[in-house]
């Protein structure tokens, strides 16, 4: 965020039309993070049995770069007998990898989080290049806790004989794992490190339109002497994916992306049963209550919709403000989203870095269209956007009614819909009504009623007085239909094992 | 002929606290020994469906936010009243084929099982909670908090145990549960609910079913505000449909091949759902 830089020519107003600073208005310079640390080869291969290998019908595909629509780029794109290979590799290391000694085991996935730590700029650099993400985020967010998952699940390899009362623990096998495009990085970590700890060996297939850190990650692996196909990762499209997780020799399915993929996974799995772990959409409620700190409260809605351009499943996406403090809350929201910058991905002044792909980009712009279609209020950031590449201005909606689709349906980019309440049990109704259930939040001073509320919402993770906070201890997962099992912590070990009396 | 002639019961289903007929208005003979009716079974429709799993979702939110010590002390009072009933449940268990001394058993096990589930609802929480130390400023912690709503199919037999077996940790674990009696056992189910509704459970926690399996099946999987299914002792074709089904709304599922009836916690944390709550910590 903007420097807190005392100034006494604080009421300068924001200007609409350029990069000021929000307190003394002056023009931000550029900060641009150099590419030059990080390398992006031109081509990349699959990472099948511990070598780099191209797909066997030589097909490849283009990563893009959403900021400015450049080919980074080229991945090859697995097939089935891709796949095949893949999960063979996997099988035929299942057995050594699983009998290692835990503590070794461990010691592999710890070695995995200082690599990562060590090459933590490069890895920075290519998540933003690659997914649009602010390279702050990327920085500070992203790969660090990429790494602190590493190191998290390194410490469980040999103590999980203490995790599950009156149980005994046995990895399930083969874990088949997908992954979105909006965590590149950090997804590939949630899945890989609990996996690996457990003792399960895995095939990972990154997203379509953001490959290139799971590649490189592939390098670390090598680098970090794990034995041949532990990991082995696959690029390629939902194709790809779909071969995967109808593979006849997969003992485990985990998920993470949107409701409607996640329910044809479920039934694909339907005829063998095979077990799995599902992190799909959100829409989350933000409820502000009348007594909560406003300026502390707005800092956290623009965070809960606002980081990383809104593709967040657990995105605070619905905002609930409670009837006396609506007018305020509103104005300050309007006031501080015009102080966002939107635009280089790179630079570290940015706020919203580019939308991941142009599909997305049209999803939505078709969802915000049927909002004023439906009679919502849009307010826009006057913020200029980049004339090339995929951006799309921070935008609030106002007078919002339950049944529109922008209040129903995720929309995974930095749009928030705004309605108010007027009781704490009007909040929770509205907060609940939806088949989704991932994450909610509250603002409020009462201690009281932070519980109460966080008791009543019917979500996985809830933040009273914060928001959009991710830690490898913390277990992350939905209620109803956002999913399906939980990721982080204790709880994200049970997944990956078979539980035996 | 100076022999009373008795007063047969006249069993019937449980949605809500109540015990309405079948809205279908449909029965099943179900015969004893030489071919005799012991009773006309109510078969529920999927309408009848419908309404239980309205009650239980009405139930839910009282059921699910009782305290736990209120749960327990209500499921020790079903096995106080089953206690209490001991000689009637094992004659009707006698009278659907169980031979006495073991349906004598039987009771007795289905007793001493509900007093093992009455004792977990306080105690699985604290196995299956945890306090998790996060790098940042912030007092972090994952609770269980019940699923929701699920369908039970109860297992061929034992006809009580196996019916408790499959009933107690949904409930123990604060879900409202709409329950398909076992098709050779429907009698000792619905028994069962006089003991229920004489426990001080809330009307609508527990909703029993007698009815065709094959028939309800694919309501009960497809159901929209069903939140979860447990099933015991069914065919692997069931599992399939239950599987490809429950992916409609993401239904938890509880597949038990084999009837097992040993009280289990994990059995509770099968319609449990982990809640993470965050908030900062700081002294200002």
């Amino acid at each position: 965020m903007a420097a807190k830089k005392k100034n006494k020519k604080a009421t300068v107003a924001p200007s609409p039309a350029d990069n000021r600073d929000f307190r003394t208005g002056e023009l931000y310079a550029p900060a641009p993070e150099a590419r030059d640390h990080a390398t992006i080869e031109a081509r990349y291969d699959l990472f099948i049995g511990g070598k780099f290998v191209p797909a066997e019908n030589g097909k490849v595909f283009a990563t893009v770069n959403p900021a400015t629509e450049e080919t980074l780029s080229e991945v090859a794109a697995a097939g089935a007998a891709d796949v095949d290979r893949a999960v063979a590799a996997a099988r035929k290391a299942f057995p050594a990898w699983s009998r290692l000694k835990a503590a070794e085991r461990g010691k592999y996935l710890f070695r995995l989080a200082r690599l990562l730590q060590e090459r933590a700029r490069e890895f920075a650099v290519i998540e933003s290049l690659d997914g649009g993400k602010p390279i702050r985020e990327s920085r500070d967010i992203d790969i660090p806790l990429a790494a602190a998952h590493f190191f998290y699940y390194a410490g469980w390899a040999d103590k999980l004989a203490y995790a599950f009362p009156g149980r005994n623990v046995a990895p399930l096998g083969v874990a088949a794992q997908i992954i979105p495009w909006n965590f590149p990085l950090l997804m590939a970590a949630w899945k890989i490190a609990p996996a690996l700890a457990c003792g399960n060996t895995v095939v990972l297939k990154p997203a379509e339109t953001t490959p290139l850190t799971a590649l490189k990650l592939a390098e670390l692996i090598a680098d970090a002497d794990l034995p041949p196909g532990v990991v082995n990762i696959l690029t390629g499209n939902g194709s790809t994916g779909d071969a995967l997780v109808r593979h006849p020799d997969i003992d485990k399915v985990a998920f993470t992306g949107s409701t409607a993929v996640g329910k044809r996974i479920q039934k694909a799995l339907a005829a063998r049963g095979t077990p799995h772990t599902l992190e799909l959409g959100g829409k989350a409620a933000h409820i502000i209550f009348d007594d909560a700190p406003i300026d502390q409260a707005v800092e956290g809605i623009v965070n809960g919709i606002f980081f990383n351009q809104g593709h967040v499943c657990c995105a605070g996406s619905r905002l609930l403000v409670q009837e006396g403090v609506a007018g305020t809350i509103i104005r300050k929201l309007k006031r501080r989203m015009e102080t966002l910058i939107v635009g280089d991905p790179l630079d570290k002044n940015t706020d919203i870095g580019a939308i991941n792909s142009r599909a997305q980009l049209e999803r939505i712009r078709e969802l915000v269209d049927s909002g004023v279609r439906e009679g919502a209020s849009l307010h826009q950031s006057a913020q200029p956007l980049p004339a090339k590449g995929y951006w799309f201005a921070p935008t609030i909606f106002t007078d919002t009614a339950q049944s529109q689709r922008i209040v129903q349906e995720e929309i995974f980019g930095p749009v928030l819909t705004i309605s108010t309440f007027r009781t704490p049990d009007e909040a929770v109704d509205k907060a609940n009504n939806t088949p989704y259930g991932l994450s909610g939040g509250v603002w409020t001073d009462k201690g009281a009623r932070i519980f109460g509320a966080t008791r009543a919402l019917r979500a996985g993770v809830v933040w009273a007085n914060t928001f959009n906070r991710f830690d490898p201890a913390s277990p992350f997962g939905g209620y109803k239909e956002s999913g399906l099992g939980r990721e982080g912590g204790l709880q994200g070990l049970a997944p990956y094992l078979h539980l035996l009396p | 002929m100076n022999e009373r002639l008795p007063v047969l019961k006249t069993y019937k289903l449980f949605i809500g606290g109540k015990f309405p007929r079948t809205e279908s208005g449909r029965a099943r003979a179900l015969k004893g020994k030489a071919g005799r009716l012991i009773a006309n079974v109510s078969l529920a429709s999927r309408k009848d469906f419908r309404n239980a799993v309205v009650a239980a979702r009405a139930a839910f939110p009282g059921w699910s936010g009782a305290t736990a010590y209120l749960r327990g002390q209500i499921l020790y009072r079903a096995a106080e009243m089953l206690e209490g009933r001991a000689a009637q449940f094992a004659d009707e268990l006698n009278a659907q084929g169980t031979p006495p001394a073991r349906a004598r058993r039987e009771v007795a096990d289905a007793i001493d099982l509900l007093v093992h589930y009455a004792g977990w609802t306080d105690k699985f929480p604290a196995l299956f909670s945890t306090v998790n130390p996060v790098a940042s400023a912030h007092f972090n912690f994952s609770v269980p908090e019940p699923t929701g709503i699920v369908a039970v199919i109860a297992p061929p037999a034992p006809g009580l145990l196996g019916f408790i077996a499959a009933i107690a940790p949904v409930i123990a674990g604060g879900n409202t549960a709409v329950a398909l009696a076992s098709p050779d056992f429907p009698l000792s189910a619905i028994s069962l609910a006089e003991v229920l509704h004489d426990s001080d459970l809330p009307g609508g926690v527990v909703n029993i079913l007698t009815g065709d399996l094959a028939e309800l099946l694919p309501h009960l999987s497809t159901h929209m505000d069903v939140n979860g299914i447990a099933a015991h002792g069914q065919s692997d074709e069931t599992h399939r449909l239950l599987r490809e089904n429950a992916a409609l709304n993401i239904k938890r599922l509880a597949l038990h091949p084999a009837t097992n009836l040993s009280g289990d916690p994990y059995k509770i944390l099968a319609f449990q759902e982990t809640k993470t709550t965050w908030h900062p910590t700081h002294l200002r």
